[in-house]
């Protein structure tokens, strides 16, 4: 079952693909940039045609699909929500937009640099958050900070002042930046973690469940933090979550996926909408997501057994 | 140059995060050096238990390069694994750097940190063993120690695909292929005490030509002109290996992307 609320995006033609660069202001409907006199589409931020991914499981088994056809278009500045069971492809998809996985079928963009093309491009325009802050957990979070300046071509001193002022505004105070991570708790963790993103400027971040496991006030301030993101810095979010309440609060749209396959994709007002109108029930996210992934959100939580079961095994 | 400018800073950042690292791990630092000089010791103290200086010299010359070379293999070779264990493999993967910058950098570090620490056991076992090095060829040790450190830096590539391949297994092997070198290389003694196959195998190991060029160089004195035979093979073993070790680690970078083998695991 597939519902989309809004047209698919057409794909741009291939010279407009080659030249247009990352547009300096947001994207509004109907935009166009003038390049070199010609009037050209603007890219989208992400745009993911036919995306699939399989992974060979069992060698005399047929591959299990984990990703399944997935489209989708993100417009700069958009927050997009995607939303499914463990196991649903979540994680798979985050990675297959970061490049950490290669796509047996369909292609993805980033601001019109093709994802296996233009590796490098992609690279720079993108950064990662996991559920899990991935760190050299002996070195502090300045040193952490530091390296990641230094691979994305920061100027050191400058990326020093800059690490300090973003950590002081996530409530990591200057005194503590000179630690070792692992002295600090899961939520400073992934604060250091989005500053770290931050840090590089992504013009598309990837959001892995950046909020999975942490206390309220942590979650409040990383959700709080994710926000200004946009507004301050310019940025596209993609953003998988169990959380229901934030993907509402914080999404434009949302995908929810189940299966590896998109099932359905709109604005969260037009998915509860949709949802109490066919199915009856309350108009809350939490009935989007039982009606489309046949399945309780709190059951899926307790199993946490982690997106990427099949690339484990 | 602005791209090279890009990929010098990018190897910097590895230089720097591992120099980072040591300094957080210093105590263990401290107590890796006190083994790799105890060690060195110990086997060097069997020759003057024999009463043979020509031993002594065979023994310490086999004991301080194998840590030299076996710490260039480790850093190298664990590059992956490190990555690995703490979890940062796929933010390092997810960077724009080129993957010859990242090893390039781990590898200049490695070669740091070995000479540092080899400098320093050689030091402790010269006052030791009042050591006379008035006769010995420095110059041409050291170009033994430079032109095999280049050949063992494409081992060393090539062995740290195999956490890359292998998520669990993969450091395992590599430990054991470095004690294979340990077997083969003539460290402690000569070659030629080897069964046959083992010395074909020995020829195989870059090890093999720089012990056997040192130690020629330090007890004998001979210059580099007159040991060519253990020259030529590093020259093409590290003109062969780097190029192959580069591509190999693209190849299994691709595999592991192909089968999702870049994950965190534990």
């Amino acid at each position: 079952m597939t519902a989309t609320l809004t047209p698919q995006p057409k794909r741009t033609d291939d010279r407009a693909r080659r030249i247009v660069l990352l547009p300096d202001r947001p994207v509004r409907p109907g935009d166009r940039d003038t390049v070199v006199g010609e009037r050209l589409p603007v890219p989208a931020a992400l745009l993911a045609e036919g995306v699939t991914k399989r992974f060979q499981v069992e060698r005399k088994k047929p591959p299990v699909i984990a990703i399944a056809g997935v489209t989708m278009r993100l417009d700069r500045g958009e927050i997009r929500g995607v939303l499914g069971a463990n196991g649903s492809g979540k994680s798979t998809l985050i990675r297959l937009f970061s490049g950490l996985l290669t796509l047996d079928e369909g292609r993805v963009e980033v601001f019109g640099h093709d994802i296996v093309r233009d590796e490098l491009a992609v690279k720079r325009l993108i950064n990662r958050v996991s559920v899990d802050a991935a760190f050299f957990k002996k070195l502090s979070p300045l040193e952490n900070l530091a390296f990641a300046a230094r691979l994305y071509g920061l100027d050191a001193r400058r990326a020093k002042r800059e690490s300090i002022e973003i950590l002081g505004r996530l409530g990591i105070s200057e005194k503590r930046v000179g630690r070792p991570i692992e002295q600090m708790s899961r939520g400073m963790q992934q604060k250091v973690a989005i500053a770290r993103a931050l840090l590089t400027s992504p013009a598309l971040l990837l959001l892995d469940e950046p909020t999975t496991g942490l206390d309220p006030r942590s979650k409040l301030d990383v959700q709080g933090f994710i926000a200004d993101l946009r507004t301050t810095h310019d940025a596209t979010i993609v953003l998988t979550t169990h959380d229901l309440d934030e993907a509402d609060r914080l999404c434009d749209r949302i995908t929810v996926l189940d299966r590896g396959r998109t099932v359905v994709e709109g604005t969260p007002t037009e998915l509860k909408a949709l949802v109490a109108a066919d199915h009856g029930g309350t108009e809350s996210l939490e009935n989007v997501f039982m009606t489309y992934t046949g399945r309780s959100l709190d059951a899926d939580v307790e199993e946490d057994a982690d997106d990427d079961t099949t690339e484990r095994r | 140059m602005a791209i090279l400018a890009h990929e010098m800073k990018a190897s910097f950042a590895f230089i720097e995060r591992n120099f980072n690292l040591t300094k957080r791990y210093w105590g263990w630092e401290v107590a890796f050096l006190v083994y790799a000089l105890a060690g060195a010791l110990s086997v060097t103290l069997i020759g003057a238990d024999q009463g043979s200086r020509r031993l002594i010299f065979s023994l310490m010359i086999g004991a301080i390069f194998w840590n030299y070379l076996s710490v260039i293999f480790s850093f190298i070779a664990e590059t992956i694994a490190w990555e690995r264990w703490e979890g940062t493999l796929e933010y390092t993967m997810m960077a724009p750097v080129r993957r010859y910058s990242q090893l390039l950098g781990s590898t200049l570090y490695a070669i740091l940190y070995a000479l540092i620490h080899t400098a320093f056991i050689l030091v402790v076992l010269v006052l030791f063993f009042g050591l006379d090095l008035s006769h010995a060829d420095l110059v041409t040790a050291a170009i033994f120690m430079l032109v095999g450190s280049v050949s063992f830096v494409g081992i060393g590539m090539m062995a740290a695909i195999l956490p890359l391949l292998y998520v669990e297994r993969g450091a395992q092997m590599t430990f054991v292929l470095q004690s294979v070198l340990l077997l083969i290389s003539g460290v402690y003694y000569s070659i030629d005490v080897l069964p046959g196959w083992m010395q074909v195998a020995s020829r195989f190991s870059p090890a093999t030509y720089i012990l056997d060029g040192v130690r020629k160089a330090l007890i004998e004195g001979v210059s580099i002109g007159a040991l060519w035979g253990d020259v030529w093979p590093l020259v093409v073993m590290g003109i062969a290996l780097i190029p192959l070790g580069l591509w190999a680690f693209g190849r299994a970078e691709r595999y592991a992307k192909r089968t999702g083998k870049l994950k965190r695991v534990g």
